[in-house]
């Protein structure tokens, strides 16, 4: 009920005429109350705890580069094997084929996956906004064209084109994140397109436009912020799909090249082993797991606390 | 059709037991902020052929009130008290009473007609669908008696409309629809939300002589809710005032309009803007200087016309030879029903939308062949206010940057006589300096409006184009903004195009007024011969619904206007029993 939620107090004259302002006892900015309602959202903050534990465990453990991290061993040697390379207490994890740590490997193969996962959130998340914006905003021809491109996108299989071209990039992870995004942007155009259709209607903009505004401005300060919710939800979606499909493509092969490892990679090794050394198999599939379905539920927890007119959970 | 004949009893009305009472309603809400008290205790009756009215702003519980009748509130919210339809109490009823109750004994008329009606079914499909759920009538039978129906509520060629879509239709051949659906099933109550906000003034009046004959001709009760006081004098019987939840005043038509006891309801019809008592009620506005002979005027219009495209059809002509000018501090108001072009005319003296043929010029300078540099120059003379304050402010935006806005847009000045100038300018729309960092949803509608009109004002504008800047605010909201926007108009005496379609609003501001219908200009002079003395008859027809809020005055401006249109060789909407 609209009705009851505007209090206004104020009015006019005869009365004192400068109204009161809105007397609740806290008021929150828009932001503000995101971050409430996402709070509320019980799964998406169990979700964003493992995600953080994964991260922290993945980074610290084994280190990145030439900073050392906390665990013992490293994922280059090869040491002696404990019986038949089960888990035990010096390689949680269990050992390799060769008697490497696997527990070091796996950590290795998250920070990569990890990587690429994010990299490919954020370059598809710059190449879709802009597609999308510019589509949205300046609509006639230019619309057209950038639509037809991102059609274009649409309908090459897109694991076929990510495979030719994770091959292309010969295993040069960063090479991979960018073949990566720039064929994922292509939802987030159109829904950040259809939300700038929108916006650039509404009283404020055309205000703006009659002051004289730029339309550079007008996109990046009046209108963007305003998809906010749009793009952020995108772009956690986004990150979930990219962990999946960089593993396909290691596990196919085509994605990252030995000696690195992702996650991906190490299932592909390892896919043969699923019954004689399952947790070969097992530890960097519960990882992807984990991964995969916190930035998901992450990513549901946000769209709920943009919109929560169409709210999933019973509070 | 005897046996689906509805109960004729018109003659002895406003006696008997009431068939609508809220005895002890009270209703909250569980929000995520806590419990929200929407209604504080309200006691009210309602008896067959009367009409009250239930009156007050936005947020003061009306319409959740008339909303428990019908069982209809959402999930989150907690009722007490009792409210009785037709002998029935409502709080009693499972789901499949309720469904008994809903359009047998209470039915509903809602305000937006366009929204009310499903869009994807025909009105044929909509009216039939009661008739059948309730067992009246099936199959031809109760396409007959929906047929029958619109006959009755005036709309012509029946047959054919069952088979059209609510698009198809007018606004106010919609809400007639809406109420054919309403009396389908011949309730004894009928709940009006706001059934003429949505509508012209001229379909306004049709639809409350409608509504008014339903009470005379089938003894239905009303209960009309609404803010406008002009409505309420042209229907009510009686009247119950509500502020935040409570009942303040109860009483009849004449007692609570003509002799207000609660000091609320004095403030509330005070703030009315009264058609034909002239400028003054709200302060004054300068008289424009006499013009100074080579003077450009703020704003001239040239046989403007000005066209919508349309794939695959021609394009639409929205503004068709258009000619007037606004004089350097002048304020001109431009009057007309939806669809006039009078909006369009607007955004093409913003320069958002361009002239098909014909000119714009603004303080001498031509819109359509001004460029870059120098149209951004003359952006800078020209302030807008737009209708919903809550859309033209960029929500992200705390409300200082939005006042400094323009002046970031144009590079004037830093930022510390940025600030200053906001400062100042919130101080003359009589806002409070703390607002300066709040955002926009923390202000209530009227302080919005403010926080637009400085906005516009920031950059000192020659010329304010303000397109119908109080018609989304409540009345007494709208009066403190009208002020302002006098103090403001006699301190930086800018020209203005006021364009609105309420005739009373542009009675207290206008210097001279200009009336569109369908694009063109039907009359335009001086407001004192305009609204005084209007020659043209769409003019004098506009001029004759617009309601005053006096319940005696509006009863002979109501005869009056009949009489108009018999003159015209029309006859007034009534029900066709």
């Amino acid at each position: 009920m609209s009705d009851t939620q505007q209090n206004s107090s104020g009015w006019g004259p005869g009365a004192s005429d400068v109204e009161e302002l809105v007397p609740e006892a806290k008021s929150y900015s828009a932001n503000q109350l995101v971050v409430r309602r996402f709070f509320r959202h019980r799964g998406a903050i169990v979700a964003m705890i493992t995600l953080a534990a994964v991260i922290v465990v993945a980074f610290t453990s084994i280190g990145v580069g030439p900073i050392p991290g906390w665990w013992n061993k490293d994922i280059a040697t090869a040491y002696d094997k404990v019986g038949d390379g089960s888990p035990t207490w010096a390689h949680p994890f269990g050992q390799n084929t060769i008697g490497k740590d696997y527990f070091a490997l796996t950590m290795r193969g998250t920070q990569v996956s990890l990587y690429i996962a994010f990299g490919v959130g954020l370059v598809s998340t710059l190449i879709g906004t802009l597609v999308g914006a510019i589509a949205g905003y300046f609509r006639g021809i230019l619309d057209s064209l950038l639509m037809r491109l991102t059609d274009v996108v649409i309908i090459i299989p897109l694991l076929a084109i990510a495979a030719v071209l994770g091959r292309m990039t010969g295993g040069d992870v960063n090479l991979l994140v960018l073949a990566l995004g720039v064929l994922t942007w292509t939802s987030l155009a159109r829904l950040v397109r259809g939300e700038v259709l929108s916006l650039r209607e509404r009283d404020f903009v055309m205000a703006a436009r009659a002051v004289g505004t730029h339309p550079v401005r007008i996109i990046v300060r009046h209108i963007l912020p305003n998809t906010v919710g749009v793009v952020i939800v995108s772009a956690t979606l986004t990150i979930a799909a990219a962990i999946l499909l960089e593993t396909a493509l290691s596990f196919l092969g085509f994605g990252v090249q030995t000696p690195d490892v992702s996650l991906g990679s190490l299932i592909s090794e390892y896919k043969n082993a699923f019954t004689t050394r399952p947790w070969l198999f097992w530890w960097p599939g519960l990882m992807i797991l984990a991964i995969a379905l916190s930035v998901n539920f992450i990513g549901d927890g946000l769209r709920d606390a943009f919109d929560p007119r169409q709210t999933s959970t019973k509070e | 059709m005897t046996t689906l004949d509805i109960s004729t009893s018109g003659a002895a009305h406003t006696t008997g037991d009431a068939v609508l009472s809220f005895e002890g309603l009270t209703v909250s809400f569980r929000t995520e902020f806590g419990e929200v008290h929407a209604v504080k205790g309200v006691d009210l009756d309602v008896r067959p052929g009367e009409v009250v009215a239930l009156v007050g702003e936005s947020g003061s519980g009306k319409s959740v009130t008339s909303t428990t009748a019908l069982g209809l509130l959402p999930g989150n919210a907690r009722v007490s008290g009792t409210v009785t339809v037709g002998g029935k109490a409502v709080g009693s009823l499972d789901n499949a009473g309720l469904r008994r109750l809903r359009g047998n004994d209470v039915a509903m008329v809602f305000q937006e007609p366009m929204t009310a009606l499903n869009p994807v079914l025909t009105i044929g499909d909509q009216l039939t669908e009661g008739l059948q759920l309730h067992g009246i009538a099936y199959g031809k039978q109760a396409e007959a008696r929906a047929a029958e129906l619109l006959r009755m509520v005036g709309i012509p060629e029946p047959e054919r409309r069952l088979k059209q879509y609510p698009h198809e239709l007018s606004g106010g051949q919609r809400q007639r629809v809406v109420i054919a659906m309403a009396i389908s099933c011949d309730p004894t109550v009928i709940i009006a939300d706001e059934p003429t906000t949505a509508l012209d003034v001229t379909v306004q009046a049709e639809i409350l002589d409608l509504l008014r004959s339903l009470t005379q001709k089938l003894d239905t009760a009303i209960l009309l809710i609404t803010h406008n006081m002009g409505v309420v004098a042209d229907m009510a019987d009686r009247v119950a005032v509500m502020l935040k939840g409570d009942l303040v005043e109860t009483g009849t038509v004449d007692q609570v309009l003509n002799h207000p006891k609660h000091e609320y309801t004095k403030r509330l019809l005070a703030a009315v803007p009264h058609l034909g008592e002239g400028p003054g009620q709200f302060g004054e506005v300068a008289q424009p200087a006499p013009p100074v002979p080579g003077e450009a005027a703020a704003l001239d219009l040239k046989n403007l016309v000005i066209e919508y495209h349309r794939i695959g059809r021609p394009p639409f002509r929205a503004v068709d030879d258009v000619s007037f000018h606004v004089d350097p501090g002048e304020i001109v108001g431009l009057v007309g029903e939806s669809g006039s072009g009078k909006s369009t005319i607007a955004k093409c003296a913003l320069g958002l939308i361009p002239a098909r043929s014909g000119s714009v010029s603004i303080l001498g300078h031509d819109f359509g062949t001004t460029r870059g540099k120098r149209l951004k120059e003359l952006r800078r003379r020209i302030g807008v206010v737009f209708q919903d304050p809550a859309a033209s402010l960029n929500p992200r935006f705390p409300i200082g940057d939005l006042i400094a806005e323009p002046l970031v847009v144009h590079k004037v000045g830093d930022a510390r006589s940025r600030r200053e100038k906001v400062m100042e300018l919130l101080d003359a729309v009589e806002l409070p300096r703390e607002v300066f960092n709040r955002y926009p949803h923390e202000l209530s509608g009227g302080q919005r409006q403010r926080v637009s009109i400085a906005r516009a004002l920031t950059l000192e504008p020659e010329l304010l184009v303000a397109d119908e800047p109080t018609s989304a605010l409540d009345v007494s909201v709208q009066a403190s903004v009208l002020k302002v926007f006098t103090s403001l108009q006699e301190r930086y005496r800018f020209a203005c195009l006021f364009v609105s379609h309420d005739l009373a609003v542009i009675d207290l501001l206008a210097h001279r007024v200009v009336v569109m219908q369908n694009g063109e200009i039907v009359e335009q002079g001086p407001r004192d011969s305009v609204l005084r003395a209007p020659r043209e008859d769409y003019t004098k027809r506009l001029l004759a619904a617009a309601p005053v809020p006096e319940p005696g005055e509006q009863r002979r401006r109501r005869e009056a206007r009949h009489a108009l249109l018999t003159s015209l060789g029309e006859e007034s909407a009534e029900l066709h029993l």
